[in-house]
């Protein structure tokens, strides 16, 4: 292939999980003035101090507002959050535009905020188009939690991040010493060799590489699949002949992880090489069960959309404010503290084997 | 192309010197998979051998529709917009109930194809719109169609049946069928592009559209018959993507026209029209993706490998064009010699 790179609009997953990894990335990289941001962000509409032991409301209204309705990860998400409304006897539903352009979203909160919604929860289309009515919404005492994509971070209360950057990386790189018993070549497989937030992983995996515990692992190439089909193809077939020692591959990208298990699963490597990376279980189901890949990794947009809710509750029902070093309890996850500029990160990623597989469609 | 004065023994030379440019392609492929087996044997390993022709055919096959509508003095942009149309909307087909057989997706594929070449033939020869503007727009219409139909979608490995799978990566006496079906169909239309004088009615609207009316060529059914060509091999190619890759997004394909249109130019078909075999543009389809696997095998490193191979590209058709001066300085003089 020469010049193709793929134009992933829309494509909803696809270009969903982009976004999560960009976001994710800007979590992990930025290093702004935290002292000088942080206290802004909330004194503008919250109350003053958060009581972490004031009981959560009952009959909390919150509307889940997702990039895209159709955008089948998403409607995982916000169901989870949903039910999870359900357990603090809350009421939550989820409305959105049918496109993911960046001004699509503009009305949909205009209308919440007039319906007397307690909280928003929203995956921002455009960090900044959202953010005018997002501040009208606040002024008016809706709480604003982002989720999936974050929106300007003066523009919300809180932010759950799904995952870091620093943890995405450094999980793949265990999760692959694991299935090849930390010894052995290994590569990686990337998208584009200009994607920030593939980069930022792969520089926290040769970072983990660089540990003492996985001295026995060598990185011998970093691919470039591009996000295209053919291409992530041919660059699986040149690390499996350029390097015949190859015990594993990390793919941190759904169409090369794809892709890559794709070739595998037809090929003579089949079984001889451990492929991992992340990727949606939908996908990878086929090669999970035809034995070419045993475990990837995602984060678990169920916990996400719970985890959500239940900081929206808790903002509603003033337990927190979204200051940093806070505590919110959330339900069946436990405990999570607020980090600066009002993030919460929901956790590890989570793994996806054959065991558990079939548990999720997205 | 040759002249009537100009007699048999000229015929012969340009016959061969057109034959010399497919050797050429043949012989830049030779250099290129001897450099590549020398710095690693296991390139031409079964596998690797596999691997390569695997590659190859999905390109391959577009390439041949493509060079019959290049041949016309026309050109079709959207194929890659159909090979994801088709892709997504017979995998989808499948993906309902497993039950439905392999031979009605493809000719529901092909079906498809054919009606976006209808379209396409359509607007073209009936329309008289330039086929650069009309196929860019339904490049853009048909992908629009795609991404409506898709919605966010995907199709994955798992919703198809296993038959459609074992299509992609299977073989039938140690060959892959994929190989198989894009050489079948070439050496078919190539012999029907020279063998048969509706065939040749190609070459005779490319070379001057006017001259070929006026010679009794019905131009507008045979460009027609070009796109419908070039959108049914589409619909076979989509298909065929669907088999090889198990997951499809809307956007499967997105930019593969340009590589089409490198590989049939690569492959000697002038992009003027009337000149070149499909036999050419398979040959360039093979060469333009084995450089990108032997780049990758050289490990030379990614962010060079596109810059090569676009120079390679430039290459080949500055070394195509130097071929086609000298042909024609060569015939100026004979046709001088013979006037005098």
């Amino acid at each position: 292939m020469f010049t193709v790179s793929r134009r992933s609009a829309s494509t909803a997953v696809m270009a969903g999980l982009l976004s999560l990894g960009l976001v994710a990335c800007g979590g992990g990289t930025t290093k702004d003035s935290a002292s000088s941001a942080a206290p802004a962000a909330p004194a503008s509409s919250a109350p003053a101090k958060a009581d972490p032991n004031a009981p959560i409301k009952e009959g909390l209204k919150l509307a889940f507002l997702p990039k895209q309705i159709n955008n089948p990860y998403e409607t995982i998400v916000d169901k989870a959050g949903i039910e999870a409304a359900a357990e603090f006897k809350g009421q939550a539903k989820e409305v959105g535009p049918s496109d993911a352009s960046a001004s699509s979203q503009v009305s949909y909160i205009n209308t919440l905020t007039q319906q007397g919604h307690d909280a928003i929860l929203i995956a921002a289309n455009d960090a900044n188009a959202v953010c005018g009515p997002l501040q009208q919404a606040r002024a008016k005492g809706v709480k604003i939690i982002s989720y999936d994509s974050d929106a300007s971070k003066d523009c919300r209360d809180i932010f759950i991040n799904q995952a870091n950057s620093e943890e995405i990386g450094r999980s793949q790189v265990k999760l692959l010493s694991e299935m090849i018993g930390g010894k052995g070549e290994v590569a990686i497989l990337s998208a584009t060799a200009n994607a920030t937030n593939q980069n930022t992983w792969i520089e926290f995996m040769k970072d983990e590489l660089g540990k003492p515990e996985y001295a026995g692992l060598k990185l011998v190439k970093v691919a470039y699949g591009d996000d295209d089909d053919q291409k992530s193809f041919q660059e699986t077939q040149g690390l499996l002949q350029a390097y015949p020692d190859l015990k594993g591959i990390i793919s941190p990208t759904t169409v090369g992880i794809s892709a890559a298990a794709r070739y595998i699963s037809g090929s003579k490597y089949k079984g001889e090489v451990v492929l991992t990376g992340l990727g949606t279980p939908n996908q990878m189901r086929q090669f999970v069960k035809d034995g070419t890949v045993a475990k990837f990794a995602l984060w678990n947009p169920k916990d996400l959309g719970y985890l959500a809710s239940y900081a929206a509750a808790a903002l509603a029902s003033g337990q927190i404010t979204g200051a940093e070093g806070e505590v919110l309890k959330a339900g069946r996850l436990g405990e999570r503290t607020i980090g600066k500029d009002g993030e919460i990160i929901l956790g590890p990623p989570f793994v996806f084997d054959k065991a558990n597989i079939d548990q999720f469609d997205f | 192309m040759s002249t009537v004065t100009a007699g048999r023994s000229t015929r012969n030379l340009v016959d061969l010197v057109f034959r010399a440019r497919e050797l050429s392609i043949v012989a830049a492929l030779a250099v290129l998979v001897i450099v590549t087996v020398g710095v690693n044997g296991n390139f031409l390993s079964e596998q690797g051998v596999k691997d390569i022709f695997l590659n190859a055919s999905i390109l391959v096959l577009l390439a041949v529709g493509q060079s019959v509508v290049v041949i016309t003095r026309n050109i079709d942009l959207s194929v890659g917009s159909v090979v994801g149309l088709v892709a997504f909307t017979v995998g989808d087909f499948l993906a309902a109930d497993h039950g439905r057989g392999i031979v009605f997706a493809v000719v529901l594929g092909v079906a498809i194809g054919a009606l976006c070449g209808l379209v396409n033939g359509l607007l073209v020869s009936f329309g008289r719109v330039p086929a650069l503007v009309v196929t860019l727009g339904t490049l853009y219409v048909i992908q629009g169609v795609d991404h409506y139909i898709a919605h966010g979608r995907q199709i994955n490995a798992v919703d198809l049946p296993p038959a459609l799978l074992s299509l992609g990566n299977g073989t039938l006496f140690g060959i892959p069928y994929l190989p198989m079906i894009a050489v079948l169909v070439m050496l078919a239309v190539g012999y029907y592009l020279r063998s048969y004088a509706s065939g040749r009615d190609f070459y005779a609207i490319g070379s001057s559209p006017e001259a070929a009316a006026l010679a009794g060529v019905s131009v507008r059914r045979r460009v027609m018959a070009a796109y419908l060509f070039s959108g049914a091999l589409a619909g076979l190619a989509g298909v065929l993507w669907l088999s090889r890759f198990g997951t499809v997004v809307a956007d499967a394909a997105n930019g593969w026209e340009l590589q089409v249109v490198s590989a049939v130019v690569v492959g000697g078909v002038a992009i003027t029209g009337g000149v070149g075999t499909v036999y050419g543009a398979a040959l360039g389809a093979l060469l333009l993706t084995t450089i990108t696997s032997a780049l990758v095998v050289l490990k030379v490193s990614p962010f060079w490998q596109q810059a090569i191979t676009g120079a390679l590209l430039l290459l080949a058709i500055s070394v195509d064009r130097l071929l086609a001066l000298r042909v024609a300085r060569v015939l100026r003089r004979r046709n001088s010699r013979h006037g005098s």
